[in-house]
């Protein structure tokens, strides 16, 4: 492999026959299958604070990876080198791995006939040709506009603009090849308020496959600002058995912890509370989720999964009841069922919601706690168990009372999905999970 | 250490031809008008990881990275670039994009080197090496089934092995030249267990930088080093069985020695690095010489010790480590700080540079961060408290630098009842605020312990290896997160 100039889809062509060559040498050197991931990738960030740049960053990045099999023996190796002698030493190494690893029913290269069959496009590829200067005008513009926002706003934690574009091919001794470029680029801007006795921080941003339609950089900072500043004040509460309402910006995180359940690895390797679930009522009946893996300038659609399969739309969970688990080819054939083509994960998932905005749900809840902030790892998916530090505001009577920090919020995963009373209307569109605002029955708030 | 530097050049340098000759007019090529530091960090890294599962050795991977990354300063301003590739045209290339922030102003210069010397802290042979690929396999299996004939409640077993290997060289226009060779290794113990139809995990494992040989030591129980932690894996995922509910409210929490030392990691460490200080965003910001924690609290980053996870003979910028006093007998005595937040907050630096790798800018990180032994018998910290909790060993943690708030979460808990350790309770988290939660430390064990060696820390999307360490102490109150009474 030599060095590649250029990211866009013009370098496809290149990195294929990369792909060729070194599935070519794995062969030569007596691998009896493999697949090989090949990507470059550049980008520029820029971050600035208090109207001063900071950083600029500019990163380019260019490696592969093999992963190949002796019979039923596996073994992987990936690199940052480039040239025809890290080609073969890669190979090498995996291949010296394959010969010491154990004989695995399950390992190998999914059926050829499951292979895409072909690429779509799925409109990811937008670059910006932003130059440094135009980056950091941006970014002040950004952070100027927080610092107008109210005089409370006292500190800047930086405010950067990230552009990045990349190219990847995967291929495996089928015969399969398969790739794509896409860009991703984003503005973010963190600030501190203050006043006498504390210091909050907190922050907004956006990200998009299109640079130009990312959200005005003086709304991210207003937003930014406004968020820091609301905060002051934030105080425990004592500890009680409340409704809790996790913000759309939060509700990924809750559901990605049921994606994590329900992937194949962990069911297979017994680390799951949701092993044995599929067709069970996981959620209440008018609740469903889907994967729309093909969505066109998608954060999270891709057209194959990391096997080389095909990827599909489906249903996860409809009405209520657990339709599908997420498997690759391992950990399918691990569990006696065909893959679902998640492979590395899910592609835009879509949690269904009513048409009640969060201001609608805070009424609906009456009296509880608007999560906006979690700390921690908490999570035990073993057993479902979940308990995270938590910040947010204190709601009586449908109306936020005061900020809240400082408390944990507890409960188990498998009670809290069955407790969703409401998923709400203002959606985050902004990560692979789309959801609104999730209010949950009744969770146990530790404060003072 | 600059009888590395021929080794390393040897690695780093050579097959790009390139020499140490080179560095000065590669450096002179950076520093131009308006620039007033700039560094070359060139790297090499390989690693590997063998995985067990299911009884069978399922997996190995192999990876090799290598790069430069140049830097350059203006005043607080960093412009950076790297490359995969180290050759001349590469590194010119890297040096043009970093130097673009770079105004008008002074025309820099490169210093004379002046190569940095500091002890060895580690073996410089490559870690991997010293056992086979067949034996590797042979100590994975041989634990898996050594821990299976333990108890029939075993489900499910994973072992892990991990090692790594680096040569770094940094080359700065101050005249800073250091090289080193950094060994690390690592071995992970998983097992779930299943009684009853309730099913439970507990993990365990260590290492630091040595090699694989470490593993097979025999440890204080006059074990193999590697099934200590089998057994100890079991141990933890068997009290999970028992328990019950974590309380829910504020409590006297007793920590115990060791692991659980990312209490000061997450509630002193993150909020005394040298880059939140100067910007004024940590709760610690301006508070030197004020007594932040209780009197009993003495608290250091020792990047010094020997094949430790966290240490390092030199930083990431070619600055040899120390053992830094942050906070004495309550009082804040000091940051950790990196060159650039050192030059800026006019204070010397302290060996605390660091970064993931060659594609990531240095900042302040922790090394090995510990509490000082006390004076109080550990049992007597127990005794001392009605009800409260006792949390034996940690999950991770995670701070929030600006409002002080910090979490952490117990793998290992009990119940403290009438001044005696009672029933487990389930994994929560605990949160408190970090100088409010040190102020309320009222009992310091002397039984100063640190971690196995399993730590990672992660900044601004970068991730190093650290080191935690603490003797048993009491926290006079804090929130604990559970679901019950």
């Amino acid at each position: 492999m030599s060095a590649i100039e250029g990211v866009g889809p013009q370098v496809l062509p290149q990195l294929e026959e990369q792909v060729e060559q070194i599935i070519a040498e794995a062969r030569r050197q007596g691998a009896s299958a493999c697949e090989v991931s090949v990507s470059v990738d550049q980008g520029l960030s820029t971050t600035v604070r208090d109207g001063e740049v900071e950083t600029v960053e500019f990163n380019r990045d260019q490696g592969f990876g093999i992963t190949l099999y002796l019979g039923q023996r596996k073994g992987s190796a990936s690199t940052s080198a480039t040239g025809a002698e890290a080609i073969r030493e890669t190979v090498a190494a995996a291949l010296a791995i394959a010969r010491h690893t154990s004989e695995d029913d399950c390992a190998g290269l999914a059926d050829p006939e499951l292979m895409a069959r072909e690429v779509l496009d799925l409109d990811l590829y937008h670059p910006w040709e932003i130059s440094p200067e135009r980056a950091i005008e941006l970014a002040l513009e950004c952070e100027a506009a927080a610092f107008a926002t109210d005089s409370r706003v006292s500190k800047a934690d930086g405010t950067s603009l990230h552009t990045w574009q990349g190219c990847r091919v995967y291929g495996n001794s089928h015969g399969f090849v398969g790739g794509y470029a896409s860009t991703r680029h984003s503005l973010s801007c963190v600030m501190i308020a203050g006043d006498e006795a504390q210091m909050q921080r907190d922050y907004w941003y956006d990200v998009n496959r299109v640079g130009e339609a990312l959200a005005d950089p003086v709304s991210i900072g207003r937003r930014a600002a406004e968020r820091a500043v609301r905060r002051l004040g934030a105080r425990p509460v004592a500890t009680c058995e409340v409704p809790v309402l996790f913000s759309a910006e939060l509700a990924g995180g809750l559901f990605s912890h049921f994606l994590a359940a329900i992937s194949g690895g962990n069911l297979y390797r017994h680390s799951s509370f949701l092993e044995g679930s599929l067709g069970q009522t996981l959620f209440p009946a008018w609740l469903s989720i889907d994967e729309r893996p093909h969505i066109l300038r998608g954060l999270g659609s891709a057209s194959f999964d990391s096997d080389g399969l095909a990827t599909y739309a489906k249903s996860i969970v409809e009405n209520g009841v657990l339709a599908s688990y997420l498997l690759g080819t391992y950990s399918g054939r691990k569990l006696g069922l065909p893959s679902t083509a998640n492979a590395g994960g899910v592609h835009n998932l879509f949690v269904s919601h009513g048409d009640e905005d969060q201001a609608a749900l805070l009424r609906r809840m009456g009296r509880g706690l608007l999560v906006t902030e979690l700390m921690g790892q908490g999570l035990n998916l073993v057993t479902g168990d979940y308990s995270r530090g938590a910040a947010g505001y204190w709601v009586e009577n449908g109306e936020i009372q005061f900020p809240v920090q400082e408390v944990t919020i507890a409960g188990n995963l498998r009670d809290m999905f069955r407790q969703i009373v409401a998923v709400g209307s203002d959606l985050e569109t902004r990560g692979n999970i789309h959801s609104g605002s999730v209010l949950i029955e009744r969770m146990t708030v530790a404060g003072r | 250490m600059s009888d590395l530097l021929l080794p390393v050049s040897e690695q780093l340098l050579a097959p790009g031809e390139l020499s140490l000759e080179d560095l000065p007019a590669l450096l002179g090529e950076l520093v131009g008008p308006g620039i007033d530091a700039a560094d070359l960090y060139f790297q090499r890294h390989v690693s590997e990881t063998w995985v067990l599962e299911d009884g069978i050795v399922k997996d190995g991977s192999f990876h090799l990275d290598q790069g430069v990354g140049v830097r350059a300063q203006s005043g607080e301003k960093t412009g950076f670039a790297y490359s995969n590739a180290i050759n001349r045209e590469a590194l010119s290339a890297a040096a043009q994009a970093a130097r673009s922030i770079a105004r008008a102003g002074q025309q820099g210069r490169v210093q004379a080197f002046a190569a940095t010397r500091s002890a060895p802290l580690y073996l410089a042979g490559n870690p991997l090496d010293v056992l086979s690929r067949a034996e590797k396999v042979e100590l994975l299996k041989r634990i898996d089934s050594r821990t299976r004939a333990l108890d029939p409640r075993i489900r499910q077993v994973t072992v892990s092995l991990a090692g790594g290997w680096e040569h770094i060289l940094v080359a700065a226009s101050d005249g800073g030249l250091a090289a080193d060779i950094r060994p690390l290794v690592r071995f992970n113990v998983s097992v779930i267990v299943e009684q009853n139809g309730r099913r439970e995990r507990g993990g365990q494992g260590g290492g630091g930088r040595t090699d694989y040989r470490y593993f097979l030591e025999t440890d204080d129980h006059g074990e193999e080093r590697a099934m200590g932690y089998a057994r100890e894996a079991l141990r933890q995922a068997l009290v999970n069985l028992e328990a019950i509910p974590a309380p829910a409210g504020t409590l006297p929490v007793v920590m115990g020695a060791g692991w659980s030392g990312v209490l000061l990691h997450e509630a002193v460490g993150h909020g005394l690095e040298g880059d939140f200080n100067r910007k004024g965003s940590s709760a610690y910001s301006g508070r030197i010489g004020e007594l932040v924690a209780s009197p009993l609290c003495t608290i250091v980053d020792d990047g010094t010790l020997h094949g430790r996870r966290g240490s390092l003979s030199v930083d990431d910028e070619g600055t040899p480590t120390q053992c830094t006093m942050l906070i004495e007998k309550g009082v804040l005595k000091g940051y950790m700080q990196d060159k650039l937040n050192a030059r800026l907050m006019g204070v010397a630096r302290t060996g605390n540079g660091r970064r993931e790798s060659y594609a990531h800018l240095p900042m302040p990180r922790m090394t090995n961060t510990y509490m000082l032994a006390g004076e109080s018998d550990p049992q007597e910290i127990i005794r001392s408290v009605k009800k409260g909790l006792y949390c034996a060993n940690l999950g991770g943690g995670q701070v929030d630098i600006t409002s002080g708030k910090f979490v952490f979460s117990t793998s290992e808990a009990y119940l403290i009842e009438g001044g005696r350790i009672t029933a487990p309770v389930k994994g929560a988290t605990l949160i408190g605020n970090g100088p409010e939660a040190m102020s309320r430390v009222s009992m310091v064990g002397n039984d100063l312990a640190l971690d196995s060696g399993v730590g990672t820390c992660g900044k601004d999307g970068q991730s190093v290896p650290v080191g935690v360490g603490q003797p048993t102490l009491k926290i006079d109150a804090m929130t604990v997160g559970g679901t019950g009474a």
